[in-house]
């Protein structure tokens, strides 16, 4: 939040004893991105979407009238007062499960983008700037992680360490960092050549400063921008593989495992209330952040002055 | 060219040989040694050991690379199926038809739909047509390809009873073009829209970005029509990302197959790759990584080269990188 607040900042604040060649336009840069994306009114109702559905995964405990493991005495019926969603084929309520798996996707959705922003911003950074054959090995590992399709990796790793939360959140995390290393290290190489990191460098100043201190402030748009397209796919991926019975594991509840009961097409003839509501909700979520994603590009562009 | 051809090639061997590093190590990763699939337990140790020896099981792992990797050159060789014991080679091979078929169809189906709607939604930017097509687009990424062909499948082939469902061709049927055809028709959809969903907003944003070119005012200002001002000044430009674009959907169509073929339970890659995976067959899923990343590393040399041949510019600052 730290960067992000810089990023934003320091474009607004003209150092002391400058004569302004032009004016800022009105307002701060902070109240502009405001203005810019509440013009998007698709990524408004993404946000707000998203707030309702973090909000239940967070309160989950408290807003759900059963335990998402709870076997009652239903199975597989239809909607009723008892069970707003109806249950599942075990005898599970469904409402439940549903609120209890939003917090299996926001947490591999954040989870593993973070682990490979992380790891791609730092090889990224060094990779750049550094150049080299230091930055001839990063760039061809990321090439050979990238020649793999990435599912098929996907799958194969977890077949090798095991289906899980955790493990989803780590193979998704370490598998994904490549594309941002590309991205952060594109953008240092037309970094490096503006003048205040020269004279950084004139100054003094060690590489770790520079690199994260000067160059980083000035590359953390794009990367949040990639990270919110990323969330929605790391959230897609474990769908898909908690569907294929890779991912999370059946007790606990994941919108990709609900969905999977849907593999038998008599579920899928007369029990639609088994698998029409997990994919709406995953449909839901990803298109929120996708909007809110086109929105940040919109707004977060420099050259956008509109 | 031919020099950058030569360059880019030399680029992709020492990615070649990571892939086959990386797919060696995680076979070694995987859990249990083949000898346990091959011999009964009930054996003696010494038994044991020397099947080992005979496998070259004992030798060290750098000499089990060499040896992997010399039969895999030499002879093509991807080494033998832990559970049904047939040649990985032939096994993927059989596969192979019917999994370029679906992707090729989707690829090229999803091309055909994204360069025109994109040029027309860039040409006519915040009109319905344009809106309309940004939201099938942005459907189109975030609907999971698995939803949607349980949805198809739902509509299609239980309510209407238009499509079948699963397979290639009518069991014990005669086959033929017809049947493949009707078979393929939900599974094409699914991946067509994935494909077009992508592309579209690729094709709108680089056609915008040339739009504000100088060059193309100067196309308006001599009186050209419009038409031409888009299709031979705008269009031709803004295509050329579009061709590295086009790599890579390569893997994520290779990806988008396991699941596909799974639903639509189509007897190609995807379903050789799931099944392997459900049976710890690692021999041959790692001859399925090999191959799949081989046609990733071959496709993008190819949008490299054809990237150099549509844009010159790429050709002669390489000339230039090699004579500085």
């Amino acid at each position: 939040m730290n960067l992000f607040k810089r990023y934003f900042i320091r474009r607004s604040e003209p150092a002391v004893g400058t004569d302004l060649v032009w004016t800022e336009r009105d307002g701060s840069s902070k109240g502009m991105f405001f203005i810019r994306f509440k013009r998007h009114k698709l990524a408004v109702a993404g946000v707000f979407a998203l707030c309702v559905i973090a909000l239940c995964a967070v309160l989950a405990p408290f807003i759900t009238a059963y335990a998402p493991t709870t076997v009652t005495d239903s199975f597989g019926e239809g909607p009723s007062w008892k069970h707003p969603l109806g249950t599942d084929l075990v005898g599970r309520d469904m409402l439940s499960r549903l609120i209890y798996a939003a917090r299996v996707s926001l947490a591999v959705g954040i989870g593993a983008v973070a682990i490979s922003a992380a790891i791609g911003t730092v090889l990224g950074l060094i990779s750049g700037y550094v150049g080299g054959w230091i930055d001839g090995i990063i760039m061809r590992i990321t090439d050979i992680f990238m020649s793999f399709p990435y599912i098929m990796l996907i799958l194969v790793v977890s077949s090798i360490v095991g289906p899980g939360l955790l493990n989803i959140i780590l193979i998704l995390g370490v598998l994904g960092w490549p594309g941002v290393a590309r991205l952060v290290r594109g953008n240092v190489l037309s970094i490096k050549q503006m003048d205040y990191v020269k004279a950084s460098v004139v100054l003094g100043f060690r590489m770790p400063r520079i690199l994260f201190q000067h160059i980083l402030p000035n590359t953390v748009a794009p990367i949040l921008i990639y990270a919110t397209s990323g969330v929605a796919l790391a959230i897609l991926d474990e769908a898909a593989l908690s569907f294929l019975g890779l991912g999370v594991q059946p007790p606990t509840p994941s919108w990709g495992n609900m969905l999977a009961s849907a593999q038998s097409l008599t579920v899928l003839l007369s029990q639609s209330w088994l698998w029409l509501p997990p994919g709406v909700l995953i449909i839901i979520t990803v298109l929120s952040i996708n909007f809110i994603g086109d929105a940040l590009r919109d707004t977060l562009d420099p050259k956008n002055n509109k | 060219m031919l020099n950058y051809v030569i360059r880019r090639i030399l680029i992709a061997i020492p990615v070649l040989f990571g892939v086959t590093i990386i797919n060696f190590i995680i076979m070694r990763m995987a859990p249990g040694s083949p000898i346990d699939m091959l011999v009964s337990p009930k054996l003696p140790a010494a038994a044991i050991e020397a099947k080992k020896v005979e496998l070259g099981l004992n030798s060290p792992v750098y000499v089990q690379y060499y040896h992997w990797l010399k039969n895999l050159v030499l002879h093509g060789d991807l080494g033998y199926s832990m559970i049904t014991y047939e040649s990985v080679t032939k096994m993927i091979w059989s596969h192979m038809g019917p999994t370029v078929l679906l992707m090729g169809t989707s690829l090229i189906l999803g091309v055909a739909i994204a360069i025109p709607l994109g040029v027309l939604s860039a040409t006519r930017q915040y009109s319905k047509l344009d809106y309309t097509a940004m939201t099938g687009s942005f459907l189109g990424i975030s609907v999971p390809s698995f939803f949607l062909g349980l949805g198809l499948i739902y509509i299609f082939s239980l309510q209407l009873h238009w499509l079948p469902s699963s397979g290639m061709t009518v069991l014990g049927g005669s086959g033929g073009v017809v049947d493949v055809l009707r078979h393929m028709i939900l599974p094409v959809i699914v991946l067509t829209a994935s494909v077009a969903g992508r592309n579209v907003r690729y094709v709108r944003s680089s056609m915008l970005e040339i739009m504000g070119q100088e060059y193309l005012r100067t196309a308006r200002a001599k009186g050209l029509r419009e038409f031409l001002v888009v299709n031979r000044h705008a269009m031709r430009n803004a295509l050329i990302p579009i061709v590295t674009v086009l790599g890579m959907e390569i893997p994520i169509l290779f990806g988008g197959a396991v699941v596909i073929e799974q639903i639509f339970s189509w007897p190609g890659i995807g379903q050789l790759t799931l099944s392997s995976i459900m049976s710890r067959d690692y021999s041959t899923i790692m001859g399925l990584n090999l191959v799949a990343a081989f046609v990733v590393i071959l496709a993008n040399l190819l949008t490299d080269v054809l990237y150099a041949l549509v844009d010159p510019r790429i050709k002669y600052s390489y000339q230039g990188a090699a004579k500085s």
